[in-house]
């Protein structure tokens, strides 16, 4: 949430000395809750790196040095390889790595590669490489970074490869496009959902608000992750990807709303019985100009703060749901579906590396509830 | 206070005849009659199946009448205990299913202790120490508690006991106890490893409980009685202790309703990584080969516990507090 986007005048990006007394009578209230959000500083790292994370997401074509399903066959399970900035006595830039040299142990047939410290690379930027379309648009094969192709066409893996010598560093990428997508997809069909059952539940309440909150009591009982092993497992298996990735996102909203629907309804609760309401109603305001000109921008911050919060449980759901092999499968990738190969102990064992989409995993998990705790303590601006 | 506990079972019920729903809905799901799957499973192995036991198998089902004379069916078995028979293992549902189950309650209720126990005297001191050091550090393990999937947690502590010892630390007994009647042998070798899952699946828990009781305490500690109590020379001591803990305590029963979902569902996860023999693994091979029957009792009986969890956790709380006896609403 950037404070242009509300309508707020330009340069309001505000410094600490702005929020001199008079300043702060004056100020709007989205004003107020992005100077509280300011000062909430784990909020403050946490939305960068969520901003930094969908950046990444969003072009993960450019940041990936390859094409995530381009294989090597003699070069399965490569350990993360080191970028130097200093080796051999001297100091490099660009920084530079090393070829591998393959050997097999004659006993035990494990597979270990050594740097062949005779040839450096140097790692180069905004390389061309694999060709690419950017969101079926723009066709390039500029990459962040590589080696450039080289007449031996040395290749650089900095997180490693899987078992098939697929470079993790794009996999991530790509899977990140996948993986934070749903969450932003899965939590605006919770939303919408979320405000049509909240909404009219808490507005009108009666018989209809009884019913609505036993249905939401009945389905928050109900352990999600058998729920939704059990209902994944049920998707036809002749679906295509795109199928099934938006199986999976109304799978996941279809507990996701629940939530939701409580905040809402909560805030509707609230609200209603406030005298601004009392006093649109009495000058002739219709329902409609009651609820969206009058209440809805009561509580719009409160609902940003929740869908931000809700937003990494549905992330968590997809890559649990993929990690189990009943969500998302290949040849989509997400974080899921990566972490989905460091099942086997055995494998972990021989290559860790392959764990680390949980790293992602779990910074992106923290970032969005720092940043949610941030907003939700910012939503409130009046308060203490 | 007895009809209160009345109230609330009898609350209880339709609940679980939407469950019961949710669950036949999900036997019903996969396209295909499992019948048919069944039968050609059968003669795929060379089996013949004779026109009367076919017959005998619809009669059961009730194959080919209409839904809600199904869905009848299977609800009258489940009161007598009866949940179908698993085509996959071919034997009924309940045989597999009660040693599963029964070690899936013992992990989310030694979760709850667990989490009860850590939570409880961390949280008191986080409030009574705000803003200290301690108090920050353990704001900030509560928060990585929270932000870290348990299976993560458990596949990499897994990985990282078998590179660093050499131990697989899965399982919940030595494969040789496998389908072994329980012995007290078995018994103690399930209790030196069930710590692990316990501790993993109550991580995230704990975290949001130390989190709750700390804001709860907070809340208490600056209403004037505390003042009040701290005035008249009372001990320090005795201030938290006897007054605001107290009172801070009844959310931290009333949380347990929706902690023990989050917990059934990571001990089902948790225990698909570390395999352990409960549900999660059967559950997760029930549903990939499609095994209906097997699949819509877990999850009718892995809510049934929840729902019956939440019961409890009620009426623990109306003992605790009787401000709710007496104004009659239920604590939700």
């Amino acid at each position: 949430m950037t404070a242009n986007a509300h309508g707020m005048p330009e340069g309001s990006v505000v410094t600490a000395h702005a929020e001199t007394e008079d300043t702060i009578f004056v100020a709007s209230q989205w004003q107020l809750m992005w100077w509280r959000f300011r000062k909430h500083r784990l909020a403050n790292i946490g939305a960068t790196v969520v901003i930094l994370f969908y950046i990444g997401a969003i072009f993960c074509e450019f940041w990936a040095p390859y094409d995530p399903n381009t294989y090597e066959r003699n070069l399965t399970f490569v350990p993360p390889m080191k970028v130097y900035l200093h080796s051999e006595g001297q100091f490099h830039w660009p920084p530079v790595t090393y070829g591998l040299v393959r050997t097999r142990d004659p006993e035990t047939y494990i597979i270990t590669y050594e740097e062949d410290r005779s040839v450096a690379y140097p790692l180069r930027f905004f390389v061309k490489g694999d060709s690419y379309r950017l969101w079926g648009l723009l066709d390039s094969d500029r990459h962040f970074f590589g080696l450039g192709g080289g007449e031996d066409d040395q290749r650089v893996y900095v997180l490693g490869t899987d078992r098939l010598g697929r470079d993790m560093f794009s996999r991530i990428f790509f899977g990140s496009r996948i993986s934070l997508s749903i969450g932003l997809l899965g939590v605006f069909i919770s939303l919408v959902i979320g405000i049509i059952a909240g909404g009219f539940s808490g507005y009108l309440g009666g018989v209809l608000d009884e019913i609505m909150q036993r249905i939401i009591e009945f389905l928050r009982s109900i352990p999600t992750i058998p729920l939704w092993m059990a209902l994944s497992a049920a998707l036809p298996r002749e679906w295509s990807t795109v199928q099934r990735y938006f199986a999976i996102v109304v799978l996941l909203s279809l507990i996701g709303w629940t939530g939701l629907a409580r905040v809402v309804r909560g805030r509707f609760l609230a609200i209603r019985e406030e005298d601004f309401v009392m006093a649109a109603r009495l000058q002739g305001a219709n329902e409609s100009r009651i609820v969206f000109r009058h209440m809805l921008p009561s509580f719009l911050s409160y609902i940003i703060a929740s869908v931000t919060l809700s937003i990494p449980g549905m992330i968590l759901g997809e890559t649990s749901l993929s990690f189990l092999g009943l969500g998302l499968r290949p040849p989509t990738i997400s974080w899921g579906v990566l972490l989905q190969e460091a099942q086997n102990l055995q494998t972990v064992a021989l290559a860790p590396w392959l764990l680390i989409p949980a790293l992602f995993v779990v910074a992106a998990i923290l970032s969005f509830n720092f940043m949610g705790d941030g907003l939700r303590d910012a939503a409130d601006p009046y308060s203490r | 206070m007895l009809t209160y506990i009345l109230r609330r079972v009898l609350y209880a019920i339709p609940t679980l005849v939407l469950i019961t729903i949710v669950s036949f809905a999900i036997i019903e799901l996969p396209p295909g009659d499992y019948l048919s799957s069944y039968v050609a499973q059968l003669e795929a192995r060379g089996e013949r199946v004779s026109g009367e036991e076919l017959d005998a198998l619809k009669q059961r089902y009730g194959l080919g009448a209409p839904i809600y004379t199904r869905y009848w069916k299977w609800v009258t078995g489940l009161v007598r205990g009866d949940f179908g028979v698993s085509f996959e293992w071919n034997r009924p549902v309940s045989e597999l299913i009660y040693d599963r189950l029964g070690l899936t309650a013992a992990i989310a209720l030694l979760s709850t202790a667990f989490i009860w126990a850590v939570a409880l005297p961390i949280g008191i001191y986080s409030a009574t120490h705000q803003y200290s050091l301690s108090d920050y550090i353990f704001t900030f393990f509560g928060f990585l508690g929270v932000g870290i999937p348990d299976f993560l947690l458990a596949l990499v502590l897994l990985w990282w006991a078998w590179s660093t010892f050499g131990v697989n630390l899965g399982g919940l007994y030595p494969i040789d106890y496998e389908g072994q009647p329980w012995t007290w042998a078995k018994v103690f070798e399930v209790f030196k490893r069930i710590w692990l899952p316990m501790l993993i699946i109550g991580t995230s828990g704990t975290a949001g409980m130390i989190r709750t009781m700390r804001a709860n305490l907070l809340d208490e500690l600056r209403q004037p009685y505390v003042i009040t109590a701290r005035a008249k020379g009372l001990k320090e001591r005795n201030v938290t202790l006897k007054y605001p803990v107290r009172i801070a305590l009844n959310p931290f029963i009333s949380t347990v309703g929706w902690m023990l979902p989050g917990l059934i569902s990571g001990a089902t996860i948790v225990s698909i990584v570390l395999s352990l023999p409960t549900n999660g693994p059967m559950l997760l091979k029930a549903l990939m080969s499609q095994d209906m029957y097997l699949a819509g009792s877990f999850v009718f009986l892995l809510s049934a516990l929840t729902v019956v969890g939440t019961l409890i956790s009620d009426i623990l709380l109306v003992l605790v507090d009787p401000r709710i006896r007496y104004s009659g609403a239920g604590s939700r």
